[in-house]
């Protein structure tokens, strides 16, 4: 009963903080309207510089108040300012590549600044103080966290209700364009929620800290428990996100006290994908939204005989590169261009249906898996395109009924769970020796093999181009611009959306087989979900509409650890951080690098040269009724 | 013929639309006009299924369709565009009106080819030379047409307009009126939103007066201008002179 009860207390506690967390979250995705992924990683750099000021002889209370209180919402004003304001109204993928790429630029950041070999710790709070309520030890800490966890969100409704700004952030929420109207600045809601969700994170990050290590990616990873609890107030609902977040602590410590299954690594890790599963079935269905996103300037498509030329080119070339490259570099560019394949199947997911993935190397890995299991026979093979496709089935199938980012938080918490429990597993792979792959069709010669990936690589794009130029790529593509005019034509969504995110984790799962089998043998940490994220941003960066673009992105991803060895301790960190500028910088133009070119080159769909494209409509009364005015003069 | 029976609808503690019916016959041009906020666009919403009423029935001939999904209704024979433009942006001209052709056609062979359909509405709504352009860089008024022209290539029986006429130029506005009577004159029932006065008189059989969700009156168009609570509604006496 005691255990019952101290777990209990001890999830509580943990569940303050994912609370905390959370509403911070909720607080400004509803005054901004954008979801911002690097919310753990804005509260990681919190408890980091926390951890700097008491180094520097700050008394412990001092240097809480000012990270909480100055410093986390410097960083959300600074953020909002220079990155979030431009974005508008841009699509999901773009505003999800730019927070995703703040995440991974602030954990870049954190990991040269503050030299990740050095164990760094953060006493709690009245270290050694404690008292015992019921049987139970609570410590002083604890107390603390729980005050906080009540302190805040009260504090938070009486601003909302009372505060004139209050009252104007909710204002802002229900209506943005009629909260403008009536004197409210939404620009000013939008800077004050990411002020306060940072400041919420910074507090949850160093709250957290004296209970976790010091590690900026675990640090920012736990606040994939946040999404969860927040996943539970519909992104929206305050007091239901808290509830979450309590909840989710509490089962998790059960979990943690209670349950053993042997194949699960870690119960702690798999609760909040559980969790947010479980949220997600429960979720109300999302109503159709009316009012449609500014479009992007999409490439040309190529035509039929145009794919065919220049594939049969690609392979020429690929061909006489494939004789003449060094040994040395045949199996980095093997490597390379099964990167490639895996970044391909962005292209009908993310660019053309604008549905985004964030765990596309776990369905790699799976593939990989899947195929080391089956052997490398065309069966093999087979089962390394079925497997993930399933597993995306699955994934994908609760999120159908909401909004696209739900789609994308399960992938989310999705390829953590697998990080853990999955590859990590001893049944799956062992962790010393890890997984032999073999090469599929038993082609052993190295050099036979790059030219069998690039075939295989031309083969998919063809296939893509072609899926492109049928009904069902206009269909992906319609579903990306306007849902509400896909169903007013009587297109079903759902069907067209699971069956393309299917086909895209297959596509990925045949690319990890394929690297998988240049490999030879792969290991645990092979399919990170970190450098899912890093793919996914270079492809976008590189353009994730073209083939080309993602051609490129791979090529680069393939790059940069031979200039690694040229640049010394810094080299490990240029990756994320050229990455996370990109990213961050493509709020400037969302096409991509790639997308550009084209537009400089003529290569985008031509515009009717008339002087104001797209201009919304936007009616208010006074124009209306001098609409009627003039249709009553004319 | 598509009818709407005693629909309400309620946004928080607001009451968008109160206890709405009305008709609309085939092979006619029926007009739903009132101020801005009067719920016309609400109506809209709930008739294609993308606002649930707090009560009331929506039914294409006397098949209920109230419970059924936007994309249903669609197949059922209903079209419409939107206020706020809903085309697909990144799709070409062409190929925003192919698709929808090629929904209608279904997998099957059999039918219209959708690519002959499609360059024949594009034809029909004066877009032809516009066709390989990507539909986002449109300018407002040709993208309405092509709006038009996509609710179309469904082959609908009811057609729903909202505010078709706003942003095309005198000749453009002409031009979709006749297109409006042609279409009523093969047969179909044509639900008309416009702030465009001159047009809906043109066109216009029957109008329905909206004011805060509520019917205000209803009648051939003539009757309509000459209603005094018409007139106070609009602020004045525009309508009157037009």
């Amino acid at each position: 009963m005691s255990t019952l009860l101290a777990l209990t207390v001890a999830g509580l506690v943990t569940g303050c903080i994912y609370a905390l967390t959370a509403s911070g979250l909720v607080l400004t995705y509803t005054t901004s309207g954008i979801f911002n992924f690097a919310h753990g990683a804005i509260g990681m750099v919190a408890a980091f510089l926390d951890w700097q000021l008491i180094a520097w002889g700050m008394p412990t209370l001092a240097a809480f108040l000012l990270t909480v209180l100055v410093l986390a919402p410097l960083m959300g004003v600074a953020v909002e300012r220079i990155m979030i304001r431009r974005l508008g109204n841009a699509s999901l993928e773009v505003t999800l590549t730019v927070t995703v790429g703040l995440l991974l630029l602030l954990i870049a950041l954190a990991d040269t600044v503050w030299d990740t070999r050095t164990a760094r710790r953060v006493q709690p709070f009245f270290v050694g103080q404690q008292v015992t309520v019921g049987g139970v030890v609570i410590s002083y800490h604890q107390l603390v966290v729980i005050a906080a966890a009540i302190v805040v969100p009260l504090a938070l409704w009486a601003f909302l209700r009372l505060a004139r700004t209050g009252v104007a952030m909710r204002a802002v929420v229900d209506d943005r364009e009629l909260a403008a109207l009536t004197g409210a600045s939404p620009s000013t809601v939008g800077m004050l929620g990411w002020a306060m969700g940072a400041g919420l994170a910074g507090l949850a990050g160093v709250l957290l800290v004296s209970q976790v290590e010091l590690n900026a990616i675990t640090l920012t990873l736990l606040v994939i428990n946040g999404y969860a609890a927040a996943v539970m107030g519909r992104l929206s609902n305050l007091p239901l996100t808290i509830a979450g977040g309590l909840l989710l602590g509490v089962l998790q410590s059960l979990a943690i006290g209670y349950v053993t299954i042997s194949w699960l690594n870690q119960v702690q890790t798999s609760i909040p994908m559980v969790f947010l599963f479980l949220a997600l079935l429960i979720a109300p269905p999302t109503r159709l939204r009316v009012g449609q996103l500014a479009p992007l300037l999409a490439p040309k498509v190529p035509g039929a005989r145009q794919t065919y030329r220049a594939a049969a080119a690609f392979l020429v070339a690929a061909g006489v590169l494939t004789l003449v490259l060094p040994s040395g570099r045949v199996d980095s560019f093997t490597h390379g261009m099964a990167i490639a394949i895996i970044l391909l199947s962005l292209v009908p997911m993310v660019g053309y249906g604008s549905m985004v993935s964030l765990c596309q190397l776990t369905f790699a890995g799976i593939g990989c898996v899947a195929m080391a299991k089956t052997g490398g026979s065309p069966l093999g093979l087979l089962a390394a395109v079925l497997a993930p496709a399933a597993v995306g089935l699955l994934i994908a199938l609760p999120t159908m009924r909401l909004r696209g980012l739900y789609l994308s938080l399960a992938t989310l918490a999705f390829g953590y769970a697998m990080d853990d429990n999955f590859f990590s597993n001893g049944s799956v792979m062992t962790q010393t020796l890890g997984l032999p792959v073999p090469r599929p069709l038993g082609i052993d010669n190295p050099r036979a093999y790059l030219f069998f990936v690039i075939a295989a690589f031309t083969a998919c794009a063809i296939g893509i181009l072609a899926l492109r130029r049928s009904t069902l790529g206009r269909r992906l593509v319609a579903l990306g611009d306007s849902p509400a005019g896909c169903a007013t034509i009587g297109m079903g969504i759902r069907s067209t959306k699971l069956g393309i995110f299917a086909l895209s984790a297959g596509l990925a799962g045949l690319g990890g087989a394929l690297m998988g089998g240049q490999e030879g043998v792969v290991g645990y940490t092979d399919f990170p979900l970190l450098l899912s994220l890093t793919l996914l941003l270079m492809a976008v960066v590189w353009g994730v509409r073209t083939i080309s673009g993602v051609l490129l992105a791979a090529l680069f991803f393939e790059l940069i650890p031979l200039l690694n060895g040229h640049l010394g301790a810094v080299g490990n960190s240029v990756l994320p951080l050229l990455v996370g500028l990109g990213a961050v910088s493509l709020g400037k133009n969302q096409n991509g690098i790639v997308g550009t070119v084209l537009q400089r080159t003529n290569g985008l769909r031509k515009l009717p040269a008339l002087p104001h494209p797209r201009q919304h409509p936007d009616h208010d009364d006074a124009t209306d009724r001098e609409e009627v005015l003039t249709g009553a003069q004319g | 013929m598509l009818r709407v029976e005693n629909v309400a609808v309620r946004f928080g503690g607001v009451q968008a639309v109160k206890d709405m019916s009305l008709e609309c016959p085939p092979g006619r041009v029926t007009g739903l006009i009132g101020p801005n906020g009067a719920g016309k666009t609400t109506l809209f919403n709930v008739i294609t299924g993308l606002q649930k009423p707090e009560s009331g029935r929506v039914l294409l001939d006397d098949r209920d369709l109230t419970r059924l999904p936007t994309q249903r209704r669609a197949r059922a024979g209903l079209a419409r565009t939107f206020q706020r433009l809903e085309v697909f942006g990144s799709l070409t001209v062409r190929e925003n009106v192919l698709l929808a052709a090629e929904l209608k056609r279904g997998w099957s062979r059999k039918g219209d080819v959708p690519v002959a359909v499609a360059d024949l509405l594009l034809a029909r709504v004066g877009l032809s030379a516009l066709a390989d352009s990507q539909a986002g860089a449109l300018p407002t008024g040709s993208a309405r047409l092509l709006e038009l022209a996509r609710a179309l290539a469904t082959q609908p029986s009811v057609l729903l307009l909202d505010e078709p006429g706003s942003g095309l130029s005198e000749l453009e506005s002409r031009a979709l009126g006749d297109l409006l009577l042609s279409l009523a004159a093969e047969g179909m029932s044509v639900l008309l939103v416009e702030h465009d006065v001159e047009l809906v008189m043109r066109v216009c059989e029957h109008v329905y007066v909206l004011d805060f969700g509520e019917l205000l009156c209803e009648g051939p168009p003539t009757h309509v201008q000459a209603d005094t609570r018409v007139q106070a509604a609009y602020l004045g006496a525009e309508l009157v002179t037009a």
